[in-house]
């Protein structure tokens, strides 16, 4: 892991008000992100959020360590992983509720008119090792670059491109053989569903 | 519907509805992706397009004044 998010700075030297304002501001565009990649940590959508909150305070402490034009997206994504992992290493019974929580987290959209296909999806992240799954959300989803992905997990570049290809495919073979926790459903209607429900997406504006 | 051929052009399917290829298997494999990708995206979307509660821009207007934050 890299330097530890420079979570514990407080803000040094006289604060620029024009500065803190645009911190400010771009820290508020970021809530919905921040309140999406805890989504895909945090074992539910209560708990995700107390985790954005607090990453997002933490940010809010140690701008005077955040240099501006810089890329804050990846930066607070860093602080939220980094809250996530020393929250989870402090405390035995997120260790022991780690299984449930999984499941619980990447079903916890609420949202009844949420696509089927999005829940197997669900699933099938749900099975990759988390390593893998992070490194696909950071780069397929949270549109960070090879590079901004290795400096918010701390790793190697190569390290999270081979994790990203590993975990293609493994979900896709996940969602094509049905290799999911999931009773009943046929598994080849996932992948197809995917597949038409992509192209219909795609095909959007 | 957007696909890159053999030399990575790009290249436009006409017709909408009609936008599977009935190509070979690294055709397919490449659209599977595709689409894997694609719904990802919706995923993570489906979180930031929701309404941002309150408690998170009451944690800034806490911090309103910079001259309170002294808690080091």
């Amino acid at each position: 892991m890299s330097e530890t998010a420079q979570t514990g700075g407080s803000s040094r030297g006289p604060v620029d008000p024009k500065a803190e304002a645009a911190f400010k501001a771009e820290l508020v565009a970021l809530i919905p992100h921040l309140r999406a990649f805890a989504r895909t940590l945090a074992g539910d959508a209560a708990s995700a959020d107390d985790l954005a909150q607090e990453a997002m305070m933490k940010a809010w402490i140690a701008r005077g360590s955040y240099q501006m034009g810089t890329n804050m997206k990846a930066w607070t994504f860093m602080i939220l992983r980094n809250q996530f992992y020393s929250e989870k290493r402090r405390s035995w019974r997120q260790t022991q509720l780690d299984q449930e929580s999984a499941e619980r987290t990447l079903v916890a959209v609420d949202d009844p008119e949420s696509p089927v296909v999005l829940d197997e999806l669900r699933l099938g992240l749900k099975m990759l090792p988390p390593e893998q799954r992070e490194a696909l959300i950071l780069v397929g989803a949270g549109g960070f670059a090879y590079e901004e992905a290795a400096a918010i997990c701390g790793c190697a570049v190569g390290t999270v491109k081979s994790r990203v290809s590993r975990a293609r495919r493994a979900l896709q073979v996940i969602l094509d053989t049905g290799d999911y926790d999931r009773d009943g459903r046929s598994a080849g209607d996932a992948m197809s569903s995917i597949m038409n429900d992509a192209e219909r997406l795609s095909l959007a504006p | 519907m957007e696909q890159r051929d053999a030399k990575g052009m790009i290249q436009q399917t006409p017709t909408p509805t009609q936008s599977r290829t009935p190509n070979p298997s690294v055709d397919e494999a490449r659209l599977r992706q595709q689409a894997i990708g694609v719904k990802l995206r919706q995923m993570f979307d489906e979180v930031v397009n929701e309404p941002v509660p309150d408690e998170f821009l009451e944690i800034l207007r806490g911090h309103e004044k910079p001259t309170t934050d002294a808690q080091g």
